[in-house]
């Protein structure tokens, strides 16, 4: 395991006696990409801003490549933030803006120039030096103020929803260009989105956040395939989740009907969450499933169709290449292997809520 | 239609100024009658001492007044910038008031105050009288320019090492500057342009020129004054444009 860069430690921030984050534990190593996701109002800003220095947390520490650095002013501290918001600075050309960090340094100006077409070049503007910020498109300036950033050379990047502002196409071709330069360069990376497609695509970690609290830490494919709780399921992809009965080890019981499953140590008898993917759900014919039902609706994807399935009381939300129009009876199987069993949520705060994101 | 109901409006307005200005340049000294195109008022008002004097007062108060006012109101919204909302409107409000108050009311409340304080009336308390007035034009004309500021690029300075010093020369005060110089040249031509509230601040032997037109035209009229009138007409009209001119500038 890479050494680690940032450890926080019991954080807690609160705003006119309301509580944003609370105890929150995150140990981040060298050279990671993580990702804070959660939907709005979650604590991701405040966490980063916590660990770019503009916010002093209530209570716990920030540890800084083993360094105390809770109450170290933002700019003594070694790392560096791409703003939301861009923050360029409107009154400076792109070079003055990039050239910034360095001149305050007091760097030599070959140096601070060599610099900005370095930096200019990694971000695929070269020759932009005399432009002013206003004259530029989003993605072009969200690329400056990530130049301006990376110039001095920091241990640390964090980025606030740095792609928040872009369409469709440039988002997808900025995280692209995100992950080669962090690949590039080396830095670790902090990155906040509420855009769980973009988490699961750049993301050597992710980080699901809910009210202040983590929910679940994980790579891309363990917070994907084996959520820890229905917030995170719910979050993270669509997917069904049914209150359950753990029977015994190895056999759950879903809406009257008994699921073989991989899962143990739940206990016996223990009323349980069980979150089954769209693609896993399997339609057969009529009999020859566990629960019987009928297609009530019917979409095309692309890749796939997409159907809704009345079953035993549930709506069953099924992704096939194999389409069924609406009305036909099906009866539904899951392999053992892809039925996921959580613990029902320990708290309130944990409880899935409804998103528009 | 429309362009000869503006050139009435027009009329009205400047019709005293006008007046004024014709009259400046009139060779005869009585009102009555045109005695021919002459700038002699203009060269005797430059060969009076009293008046240089007081123009030189007008000068100094007027940029001293304004320089003290915009610090003081820079600061001042440079504060406000960090409170809660409803705090800055209901501050803004209390500052805005003094604005409204009618002239001669302002004017006796100070002569009352620097009364009960036992201050000696002189230049100084003319001064004192005009930095107050002026705080509210400069807080009014920055504090706008203040809030369409984005804050995050202060932050982003920071972030990028600069203290917070420097985080604010170098990139709030730019953009604010335009706000800053209206307000300095709103104050300056306030200054200039007043003359009841210097009235009952001064004390004797001090004079500003609208002090001194006035105690001149009570011994009687002369064209002179006239001149001195049209002279002040000028520059606070200029300082006008200037005002209305710099924000504009850097808008776009
Ligand atoms: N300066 C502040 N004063 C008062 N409340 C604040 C302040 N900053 C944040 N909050 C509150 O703290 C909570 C968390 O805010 P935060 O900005 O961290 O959310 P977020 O996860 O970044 O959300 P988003 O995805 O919308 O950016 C919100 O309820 C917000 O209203
Ligand atoms: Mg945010």
């Amino acid at each position: 395991m890479a050494k680690t860069l940032v450890n926080l430690e019991k954080i807690s921030k609160s705003y006119d006696g309301h509580l944003v984050l609370d105890e929150l534990d995150l140990t981040i190593h060298e050279n990671e990409f993580v990702t804070l996701l959660g939907p709005s109002g979650c604590g991701k800003t405040t966490t980063l801003r916590i660990l770019g220095g503009f916010e002093r947390p209530d209570k716990g520490r920030v540890v800084f490549d083993g360094m105390d650095i809770t109450n170290l002013p933002a700019n003594k501290r070694n790392l560096n933030t791409v703003f939301q918001k861009y923050a360029l600075f409107p009154h400076m050309s792109v070079a003055e803006n990039i050239a910034f960090g360095l001149k305050i340094k007091n760097k030599p100006k070959s140096y601070i120039d060599d610099k900005i077409k370095y930096a200019l070049k990694l971000v695929n503007l070269d020759g932009y030096e005399d432009r002013r910020p206003n004259s530029l498109s989003g993605g072009q300036q969200q690329r400056i103020a990530i130049a301006r950033a990376i110039v001095n050379e920091p241990r640390l990047l964090l980025l606030d929803e740095p792609l928040g502002a872009l369409d469709l196409k440039l988002r997808q071709d900025m995280q692209y260009e995100l992950i080669r330069l962090k690949n590039e360069l080396g830095i670790t990376f902090i990155y906040v989105t509420h855009d769980q497609e973009e988490a699961l695509t750049m993301s050597d970690t992710i980080v699901v956040m809910n009210q202040g609290y983590i929910q679940q830490i994980g790579t891309p494919e363990s917070i994907y395939n084996e959520p820890e709780n229905a917030f995170v399921a719910d979050f993270i992809g669509d997917s069904n989740i049914l209150g359950g009965t753990m029977i015994h080890d190895r056999l759950v019981e879903i809406l009257g009907a008994r699921f073989d499953c991989v899962d143990e140590g739940f206990g016996e008898n223990k009323p349980v969450d069980v979150v089954i993917r769209p693609e896993d759900v399997k339609l057969v014919v009529p009999g020859e499933g566990l629960i019987e039902g009928v297609v009530s609706h019917l979409i095309f994807k692309g890749v796939h169709y997409e159907m809704e399935v009345q079953a035993g009381g549930f709506e069953w939300l099924v992704q096939s290449t194999h389409m069924r129009p609406v009305g036909t009876k099906v009866s539904i199987n899951v392999e053992p292997s892809n039925i996921q069993i959580m613990n029902k949520p320990a708290s309130e705060d944990e409880e899935a809520v409804p998103l528009e994101v | 239609m429309k362009k000869l109901y503006i050139s009435l409006i027009f009329l009205f307005l400047y019709a005293p100024i006008f007046t004024l200005i014709v009259l400046s340049f009139n060779a005869s000294k009585t009102r009555a009658k045109w005695g021919g195109f002459t700038l002699k008022w203009y060269f005797s008002l430059f060969e009076n001492e009293a008046i240089l004097q007081a123009l030189w007062n007008t000068l100094l108060l007027a940029a001293l007044s304004a320089l003290i006012a915009t610090v003081i109101g820079l600061v001042a919204c440079i504060a406000m910038q960090s409170m809660k909302k409803k705090t800055r409107a209901l501050i803004l409000g209390i500052a805005n008031i003094p604005m409204l108050n009618a002239e001669i009311v302002t004017g006796i409340s100070f002569m009352l105050l620097f009364i009960s304080l036992g201050v000696t009336f002189g230049f100084g308390t003319i001064l004192l009288a005009h930095i107050t007035f002026n705080i509210p034009y400069v807080i009014l004309s920055i504090q706008p320019r203040m809030k369409q500021l984005n804050t995050s690029t202060y932050e982003a300075a920071l972030d990028l090492g600069a203290n917070s010093l420097q985080a604010f020369f170098r990139i709030v005060f730019p953009d604010i500057l335009p706000g800053i110089l209206s307000g300095f040249l709103m104050a300056f031509t306030m200054s200039l342009d007043d003359f009841i509230i210097t009235h009952f601040t001064k004390g004797p032997g001090v004079d500003t020129l609208s002090t001194k037109i006035y105690t001149e035209v009570r011994k009687g009229i002369k064209p002179e004054m006239y001149s001195l009138s049209t002279l002040i007409f000028a520059a606070v009209f200029i300082l006008m444009l200037l005002v209305n001119y710099t924000p504009r500038k850097k808008e776009k």
